[in-house]
This record gives C-alpha cells, sequence and structure tokens, in this order.
C-alpha cells in the first residue's frame, strides 16, 4: 500500500519485472495535465464538502470524511502559485494514502487513465516551470502536450517540513 | 528476521519479566518450592531454546544461572540476597542479549566469561564466594565448562563453628552421600569439599574438613528426590492449563485493525440513527435498533480486548524497589493493591515511565534513611503503596509513600529563588497550592541530585506525559509523615467524552474531562462578562475568571449576526475549561450536547498546532477539530495566578482579587486604593478651593469636603486636578492625586510596612511595585476633627473583643477605630486560628466581630461552632462583612449572629458593639 507510492520518488517508478507499460490517472491543473500512477490513487471525489480547520496554511484546504477515514485536502494551486480554481464546485478530489494517512489532491478536473510505456519516461527538463519541477517525478511526452508525473511523497514531505 | 526467533524473543522477554517477579518474591520466601520451581523451569526452558536455535552465548549465560538455581534447588546452596543477586546479574545479562537480538537479528561479538566464571564459582562454592566478587582463580579456564571441578584448598581450622557454618557441613555432607540420577548436572565428586579458591572474604564461613555430628538429620536421599518430583510435577501442572486461564496469542496489528473497523462501524450507525431520525420509516427503526444494540456490545467487547491490567506496568516494580533498596541502603516495601484494575493497552504503555519516576522519587527523596525513621518514631521499614482503582470512567491511581513528607518551606524558598512567584503572592497561598510547583520545569527541592531519580526535573516531563494522554496529576504532602500522588486517566484514549461547541459557525469539541461549567453571558444573564483594561473577565461566584476568546485564538471571522458594539454584547457561553490546577472560561458562541466520539490523531501536516488534540467525525458525517486545554491555556500566559485552584478540594479556594484603583501621587512609586472603597473621581477646579485654618477644603454636593494630600504632593493652585473621594461614616473626604492611571485587578497581597503613616504598605500591581494608600488613617484625622459624639462608652474599659478578619488591610482600618474607642482587641486572621485562640485563652472575648468570606471555616461555621461552646452561647456575634443580602442574613440568623454589618458602616458597627453591650449590662 504505501509502498506504491514511496516508489515513486525521486528517480523511480514501481516496475514490477517485465511491466512495459504502466497506468496513469491524468489530471488538470490549469492548463497543465498531469499523472498519479494508478495503483496510488485510492479514490476520486468531488462534491465532498471540506472542513477547514483553523489556523491552518492555506495549502490545506482542511479535512474530509471517507468512509470514515478522515482525509486531509491539499490544495494544489496554492501549492503550484496558480490563481484560485475557476469553478470551485467541480474541484475534483484524488485520493492517495501516504505512510498510513490519506490526503486528498484538488485538482481543476481528472482525465483519462492512460497506459504508457515506461521506456518513453524521461527525467524532468530543465526548462520546465520550477514550481512544477519541485512535485515532478518525471514526464511523459504524450503527441500534443507533457505529461508530468507527480511526485506525491515529495509534495508531502516539502509540506510537513513546511508546516513543522 | 525469522518468525521463530521472533517467536522465541516476545516469549523470552516475557519470561524474563516473570523471572524479575519471581526472583524478588523468592528473596523474600527463601524457602517457597513451588517459586524455585518456576524459576529453574524458566530458565531451564529459555537455556534449551537457546542451544535449539543455536545462540551459544545465551545458552552459555543461561545455563551458568541454571547451574547456580539447580544448587539452590538441591539445597546446597541457600537463598540469601547474594544469591538473588547473582542470578539476577544473570537474567539481566540475557535481556541484554536478547534485546540485541531483537535489534540485529543475531547475538552480539564477545564473551560472557566474566559472569560466568563468576556464577559458576558461586554455584561450586556453593554461595560461600561473595557474588561480587571477580574470580582470580588461575585454575579455572576461560571457558568454564560447569562440570569442571576445583582443586580443594587449604582448610583453615581456625573458622569458628557458628550455625552458618554448620548448616554448610550438612550440606557437604548429603550432597557428598548422594548421586541424582535423571540427567541433572550437578555432580561433584563425592569427597572432596570445595572451597573458594579466590582470597577468602572475612565473612565467608570456612568449611574444614573435619567431621562433626550433624545437629540435624541429614536430608536423606529419598526425601531430595521426592523434593524434585514435586517440582516436576507443578511443573506439569502448570504447563497442562487446566481450564482456568485459556487464552491465546494474537498479533497486535490483528486486533488493531479490528479496532479501527469496528469505530467506522460505530460511525456508520450514527450516521444511519441520524438520517432515520429525520424519517418515519417503521420497518427501517426496528432492525435499525438492533443494529444499534450489536454495534454497541461488539464496540464494548473490542474494547475489552485493549484493556489489560495495571499490574502489568507495575510487574518491574518489586525488582526495581529491590534494587533501589540495596543502591541507597534503605529498607523499602512496596505494597501494590488494585493490580487486577484494567485499562487501555495503549495507556499502559504511556503510564510506565511516569510511574517509574514517581516511585523512584519516593524511594530516593521521599523515604527516609533507617536511622533517621526510627528516631522519629516510625518503622525502620519505608513504605511505597501502589493503588488503583475505578471511579466513573477514569482510573485512578495513587502512590504513597509514608516518609519525611515535603518540605513547604524549602518549597517556599525555592519558588522566590527561581522567581516563580513573589514573597508576597506566597503568603496568599495555602499549602496545597505551593506544593503544586514541583511540577513546575526545573523545580527540584531535592539536596542532592542523585543517580536513582537524577535531577528531579523529570516532574514536569511526568505532568506533561499524564496531560499527553487525558489525565491529571497532584500532589498532596504533610510534612513527617508522606506525600501522595494522584493520578487521574480516562480509561481510554480511543473514545472520549466530548462537549460539542460552536464558534463563527464552525463547530469544535472540547474534552468532557477539562470541563468544569457552563456559564451563560449576556444582557439578560446575571453573569457578565467584564473588561478590565483590555482584559476580559467574568465574575463567577467569588472569583474573577481569565476569559479567552475562541474566536481569537483561532482567528476566525467575526459572526454577522452579532452587534459591532462592544459595549452591549450579545448573548454568548463561557465554558469554564480547567487543566492542572488553572481555571480559566473559554468564549463561545453556542453550546451543543456532550457526545462520545473516537479519537482520530491530526494530520502530520497539522501537528504543530497546540490547540488541537486531535479531530473526529461526528454522527452526520462532518469532519471537526478536538481542542486541547493546554494548548488553549497557553494564550493566558502569565495570568495563572489569577484564577488557580487545588485539584484536591472540592470547594474551589479562590483567591482574592482585588480592584485597585492605581494614581500618581508625588515622586516614586505608584500609588493604590482598594476601588471598593472609593466612591467617585471628582475633577475639582483650584479656584473652588478654600482654605479654614490650615485645612483645604471645597464645596461639594452641599457639603464641605476637606482635601487631603499624601507626603509630597502639594494642592495644585491654578487649574483642574482629580481628586478621589472616599465617603465613610457618612463624611467625605477627598484626596488630591496628580493623575488616576488605571483600575488594576490583584490578588490582595500587601508588604505590610509599620512605618509609614500614611500607607498600608506596598503590593505588586501589573508588575509594578505600588504604595498602598492607608484609608483608614485618612479618615482618622475626620474623626477626632469632627469631635464625634461617639455613643462608645469605653465603659467597661478592657472590654475584650475578638476580630475575624482574612483580610489584613480590613483589620488595619477597623482594629484601630475599635482601639481608638477604648477596646481591647485582639484579632484573628482566620476561622481556624480564632477557634485555637479561644482554645488557648481561659478568658472569654466580650464581643466577636468576624468576616463572612474567609478560607477553611467561613463567618457562620465559625459562629455555629462558637455557639457550641458555654462560653459563647450569648456573647454578642456580629458579622461585620462587604455584602449584606437576605441570603446572608438568614444564614447569620441561622447560625446564631447577632447580627450583620457593613463593612463601609463602621458607626454602625460601633453603635452595635455598644448596643449589644449595653444590653448585656443590663441583663447582668
Amino acid at each position: 500500500m504505501a509502498g506504491a507510492l514511496t516508489t515513486l520518488g525521486a528517480d523511480n517508478i514501481p516496475i514490477a519485472a517485465g511491466v512495459v507499460t504502466q497506468q496513469f490517472v491524468t489530471m488538470r491543473l490549469g492548463s497543465q495535465l498531469f499523472g498519479i500512477s494508478v495503483m496510488a490513487v485510492r479514490d476520486v471525489m468531488r462534491r465532498q464538502q471540506i472542513a477547514a480547520v483553523p489556523l491552518a496554511p492555506a495549502v490545506i484546504a482542511g479535512s474530509l470524511n471517507l468512509r470514515g477515514r478522515i482525509v486531509t485536502a491539499i490544495d494544489m494551486r496554492v501549492r503550484l502559485g496558480l490563481p484560485t480554481y475557476p469553478v470551485p464546485e467541480k474541484v475534483m478530489k484524488v485520493v492517495v494514502e501516504y505512510q498510513h494517512e490519506l490526503f486528498a489532491l484538488m485538482v481543476d478536473a481528472v482525465g483519462d487513465v492512460l497506459a504508457l510505456p515506461m521506456s518513453r519516461f524521461e527525467k524532468v527538463p530543465s526548462n520546465m516551470d520550477a514550481n512544477w519541477r519541485s512535485v515532478a517525478a518525471g514526464v511523459f511526452k504524450l503527441e500534443k502536450e507533457l505529461l508530468v508525473i507527480l511526485d506525491v511523497a515529495s509534495v508531502i514531505d516539502q509540506l510537513t517540513r513546511e508546516v513543522a | 528476521m525469522d518468525d521463530l526467533i521472533g517467536e522465541f524473543i516476545t516469549e523470552t522477554s516475557e519470561s524474563l519479566a516473570v523471572l524479575d517477579l519471581e526472583l524478588v518474591k523468592l528473596e523474600q520466601n527463601p524457602n517457597d518450592q513451588g517459586i524455585l520451581g518456576n524459576i529453574f523451569r524458566l530458565v531451564h526452558t529459555i537455556k534449551g531454546t537457546c542451544g535449539f536455535l543455536g545462540l551459544p552465548r545465551l545458552e552459555s549465560v543461561a545455563h551458568a544461572g541454571e547451574n547456580v538455581l539447580g544448587k539452590i534447588r538441591d539445597g546446597e546452596i541457600i537463598v540469601t540476597p547474594d544469591a538473588i543477586s547473582i542470578v539476577l546479574e544473570a537474567i539481566d545479562r540475557i535481556k541484554e542479549l536478547i534485546s540485541y537480538l531483537s535489534d540485529n537479528g543475531s547475538e552480539p561479538e564477545g564473551e560472557d566469561g566474566d559472569l560466568k566464571k563468576r556464577l559458576n564459582a558461586f554455584a561450586d562454592s556453593n554461595g560461600a564466594s561473595g557474588a561480587g566478587v571477580a574470580s582470580a582463580a588461575p585454575a579455572a579456564s576461560a571457558d568454564p565448562a560447569p562440570e569442571e571441578m576445583m582443586a580443594p584448598g587449604e582448610p583453615k581450622a581456625e573458622a569458628p563453628f557458628t550455625p552458618d557454618v554448620m548448616d554448610e557441613l550438612e550440606r557437604a555432607f548429603a550432597s557428598a552421600s548422594s548421586t541424582i540420577e535423571g540427567g541433572m548436572d550437578f555432580s561433584r565428586a563425592p569427597d572432596t569439599f570445595m572451597v573458594a579458591e579466590q582470597e577468602p572474604e572475612p565473612a565467608a564461613p570456612v568449611v574444614a574438613p573435619i567431621s562433626v555430628p550433624a545437629a540435624k538429620p541429614a536430608i536423606s536421599d529419598q526425601a531430595k528426590e521426592k523434593a524434585i518430583k514435586q517440582g516436576l510435577d507443578t511443573d506439569a501442572k502448570e504447563g497442562a492449563g487446566g481450564g482456568a486461564n485459556q487464552s491465546i496469542r494474537v498479533n497486535i496489528d490483528v486486533l488493531e485493525n479490528l479496532m479501527q473497523m469496528v469505530g467506522e462501524l460505530v460511525l456508520t450507525r450514527n450516521q444511519l440513527l441520524q438520517v432515520v431520525r429525520h424519517r418515519d420509516d417503521r420497518e427501517l427503526k426496528a432492525p435499525l435498533q438492533q443494529l444499534s444494540q450489536i454495534t454497541s456490545e461488539l464496540q464494548d467487547s473490542v474494547m475489552k480486548t485493549r484493556m489489560q491490567p495495571i499490574g502489568n506496568a507495575w510487574s518491574k516494580f518489586p525488582r526495581l524497589i529491590r534494587d533501589l533498596s540495596n543502591e541507597l541502603a534503605k529498607k523499602i516495601e512496596l505494597k501494590m493493591i488494585g493490580e487486577s484494575t484494567e485499562l487501555d493497552r495503549q495507556l499502559l504503555e504511556m503510564i510506565k515511565d511516569p510511574l517509574t519516576h514517581m516511585v523512584r522519587n519516593s524511594c530516593d527523596h521521599g523515604l527516609e534513611q533507617p536511622a533517621d525513621r526510627v528516631a522519629a518514631g516510625k518503622p525502620a521499614t519505608g513504605t511505597v503503596t501502589l493503588s488503583a482503582f475505578h471511579e466513573g470512567g477514569h482510573i485512578i491511581i495513587e502512590i504513597t509513600d509514608d516518609g519525611r513528607g515535603l518540605n513547604i518551606d524549602r518549597i517556599k524558598q525555592k519558588i522566590v529563588e527561581k522567581n516563580l512567584a513573589t514573597e508576597s503572592e506566597i503568603e496568599q497561598m495555602s499549602d496545597d497550592q505551593l506544593m503544586q510547583y514541583i511540577f513546575k520545569a526545573g523545580f527540584s527541592t531535592a539536596e542532592k541530585v542523585t543517580s536513582v531519580s537524577g535531577r528531579g526535573v523529570g516532574m514536569d516531563v511526568v505532568r506533561t506525559n499524564i496531560e499527553k494522554i487525558g489525565g491529571t496529576v497532584s500532589l498532596t504532602s504533610k510534612m513527617g509523615k508522606g506525600s501522595t500522588f494522584h493520578i487521574k486517566i480516562p480509561l481510554t484514549l480511543a473514545i472520549v467524552s466530548v462537549l460539542l461547541v460552536e464558534c463563527s459557525g464552525q463547530k469544535f469539541a472540547i474534552p468532557q474531562i477539562n470541563v468544569v461549567e457552563l456559564v451563560r453571558t449576556g444582557a439578560d444573564s446575571e453573569y457578565k462578562v467584564e473588561n478590565i483594561n483590555n482584559a476580559s473577565v467574568l465574575r463567577l461566584r467569588d472569583t474573577l475568571m481569565p476569559l479567552i476568546r475562541l474566536r481569537d485564538i483561532l482567528q476566525l471571522p467575526e459572526q454577522e449576526a452579532a452587534s459591532a458594539d462592544p459595549a452591549k454584547p450579545t448573548d454568548s457561553y463561557v465554558v469554564i475549561v480547567r487543566i492542572g490546577s488553572t481555571d480559566f472560561g473559554l468564549v463561545i458562541d453556542k453550546v451543543f450536547d456532550t457526545e462520545e466520539i473516537v479519537v482520530k490523531p491530526v494530520s502530520r501536516l497539522l501537528g504543530e498546532f497546540d490547540v488541537y488534540s486531535g479531530n473526529t467525525i461526528l454522527g452526520d458525517g462532518s469532519v471537526i477539530m478536538i481542542l486541547d486545554p493546554n494548548g488553549l491555556a497557553k494564550s493566558l500566559g502569565g495570568r495563572d495566578s489569577g484564577a488557580a485552584t487545588t485539584d484536591a478540594s472540592a470547594a474551589a479556594k479562590a483567591e482574592k482579587l482585588t480592584n485597585f484603583l492605581v494614581f500618581r501621587a508625588g515622586e516614586g512609586a505608584p500609588k493604590a486604593v482598594p476601588l471598593e472603597l472609593v466612591s467617585r473621581l471628582e475633577v475639582i477646579d483650584a479656584k473652588t478651593v478654600e482654605h479654614s485654618g490650615h485645612e483645604a477644603v471645597v464645596q461639594y454636593r452641599g457639603d464641605l469636603m476637606r482635601l487631603n494630600v499624601l507626603p509630597e504632593t502639594t494642592i495644585p493652585t491654578e487649574g483642574e486636578f482629580d481628586v478621589v473621594v472616599f465617603t465613610y461614616d457618612g463624611r467625605t473626604i477627598g484626596l488630591v492625586v496628580e493623575e488616576i492611571v488605571d483600575i488594576i485587578e490583584a490578588p490582595l497581597a500587601i508588604k505590610l510596612s509599620t512605618t509609614e503613616e500614611y500607607y498600608l504598605g506596598s503590593l505588586v500591581i501589573a508588575g509594578k511595585t505600588t504604595d498602598v494608600v492607608d484609608v483608614g488613617y485618612l479618615l482618622k484625622g475626620l474623626v477626632d476633627d469632627f469631635s464625634h459624639q461617639a455613643p462608645l462608652a469605653p465603659a467597661a474599659k478592657g472590654t475584650k473583643l475578638l476580630v475575624v478578619e482574612d483580610s489584613m488591610f480590613f483589620l488595619k482600618l477597623i482594629v484601630p477605630f475599635l482601639e481608638h474607642a477604648g477596646y481591647q482587641v485582639t484579632s484573628a486572621t482566620s476561622g481556624t486560628k480564632a477557634l485555637d485562640i479561644i482554645a488557648a485563652t481561659p478568658t472569654t472575648f466580650d464581643v466577636v466581630i468576624t468576616d463572612i468570606e474567609m478560607p477553611e471555616i467561613d463567618g457562620f461555621e465559625l459562629t455555629s461552632r462558637l455557639r457550641t461552646d458555654s462560653r459563647y452561647t450569648n456573647t454578642p456575634i456580629f458579622a461585620f462583612t462587604s455584602t449584606v443580602s437576605e441570603a446572608f442574613k438568614e444564614r447569620g440568623t441561622k447560625a446564631g449572629m447577632t447580627g450583620l454589618i457593613l463593612k463601609t458602616d463602621r458607626e454602625a458597627l460601633a453603635v452595635a458593639i455598644a448596643g449589644a453591650l449595653q444590653k448585656i449590662e443590663e441583663m447582668a
């Protein structure tokens, strides 16, 4: 469980021996498409109410209830320095688990699940926007655009350090 | 790690814990074969398993230990503290090795040659060699095999034949003549005596190979065999587990998972109940009710799996006490009561360390040396008693010692040294309040820092750790008699009772254990929030409660409905919260009900906020934060001297906070008077001041008001100036001041000065030393001036009055007045002191005047008690009080008071006394 995510760290994508393609859930934030390994995504929530936590920094939008477990919602637009969500009611929350805790990453929209060949997985390009670079594990060059693979563990670790 | 090794480690760790206990028990009951058999069997098992698993170091240490135990079982070694100590050493070494094995998966490098040598030497010499002596015998090899024989040394014939020696001889004879079958490996050559090779200890009895007729019959072979067989039999019985205590091992993760799921089941059940509440679905209600019932039962049962007897946390203590006794050279006995009291496994883990610390403390600092104890008339052996019991959803643990108790004077000294409070503040505190200071960081009244209990700074950590789990700890002590720590912790961490409140439209939870009271404040409520110098307080009965607004702490937005005008506050609620010995009020908008909730830890991203202790999901599915009273209290800052209460007593011992009017008059320190005495503040135009004689007066409300000045102040000749007006005895007097500073609250703790006429003394108000003006002195002049026809016939010169008043200020106000009138006045600063004085003096007082609101015994209580004293059945007793209400009048009559008089009306008092005395004269 937690293992699936931790290997999405700095340079590794979970690749079982002999796996050639990996499936990724794609999602959009602003104009950028990014993805998370399908094995790391627990759930996708849409209309859940987020309960704000007083005193928490803006990047932590609040808490949610997912089948009896508390999920901490992370405002990815704040994290990436983007303007606020255009349609707040349509914000989707992608739930991941990291070290026994649940987090919901707030995105504009969730797209298709893509199966991509690992041979095409590349390192983060040096000319990428600094904000994105800090959260990316790597990229796939798709036909029409760049797909940034999110380094979830890194995002959460960084946030933990900042808040402490 | 190997599953097998893992299991071995778990089982062996348990066995080692049991061995600790059993060995200490054996020391106290040296002849108990059952205990001995159990010990032997456990060590034997460990040895065997180690051998099987290929753990040579462990095996050989266990083997050496078993060696000694075997000899004990055989009767060749008697159970002495030395014997127990050396076996415990072996157990400790095994513990170390197991610990290393657990961390690293294999045994550590190295040898235990020294320990094994000593163990074997001990065994071979039948306990004659001192347990702590390192063997110097050249004959012993580095890795002694248990069967190694030691050559007999020179017998020393001069040793006298003490009873010890007789026993030794007897055993030597007995073992010499026996050959035991059955694979026991403590065989020895039949006809040589084993003597210690090393330098003989002066204390060790030396055995000489002289035949002596045995004083008692030698233990026969058969008897020995029987004894051994018995041991084996009991082993067999224990192994069978005859149906009484059946248990199985369950992996902790499995249980945790189960608990988690049951928790979610409970939440879902709550949600369902909420939904159904709003519907009227008959068909659904019945099965849902059933489901709810079953869920509750399931929850209870699963909770039980988490419960463990507190004895498990105490299991290390017998050994600890034994070791401490030796280290400290004190005699200490440990009593444990209520070991079977159960509490949550997690909590058990968390209190182990605090408990250990407190026990060490008691042994080290609490209990005296045996000689001192005897000198004090106590038994030489000190007792530490641990007791535990349930009380309403909590478990109460008490650690009592019958030692020297806390030295209040030393504590006072330390408090002043460490600048935790001023001397005047200390005077106002009760002993109980002073004792709570030992929980402050850095506080230690220990004379010496010992290695046993360290610097004593642990008490603040102890308190923090206990409060972290939602508990409280306090201390009571009697100097010379002993001390007791009282710990109260909730039965379980997981499910907690909370009070739900709302602020700015958001709901929060406050643990019920910290909630003392709920107060509604507002326009039509009798309780009002007052603002003194930007600090909000609530006047609650006789205390002034500092307030914190939740809205401010959490930086929540204002409610739209609330009026923006602070002068007209809308209704709000104040939750009186208690943590440790501090109370404060938390201002919120709404209160809901109390609920039981499952506590979930806050996200790691929110861990740093000390106002939150967790979060939870309510029945309606919403997530709310649980507030941590400790975190909230931090914003009180230095205010915690404000509303301190003691835990132990039910009645709140309120510290008298008084409002002072602070002003400037002349150079030097600011001045103050109690606000209560001030009638009003006026601004006087210098032009209206007239001079009559050498006095300055001013026309005031149709009367002439004399203007007083304090030394070093002059009345300004032009412009306007401030005057503080006092009305007393129907007359007014004005005090000219330079500037009114503020109205500030402070405890009435005046450091009295006897030299200054105009001043009562000084007091610390808001951190500044302030001189308190003696209003009585100001007014005394007034009384003289107006040459008053006092109906005070100093008739019976020497009429004795007893004045009971806990406020020095008021004492200073009325005593001079009464003495001036010719009475002989004795004062007492509390009801108890008054009773003491009365008991001690043969002469009776003619009149008693008492305040009502005093600590310990109030005026009513004092009166009732006095009335039972034959000397005081008819004595006039007056209450001299700041409030006179119907309720008070009733209580006064009931208690037997003659009358109630307002403090501000001294004349009335004088009249009353005179009147009463006259009546008595008439009656006489």
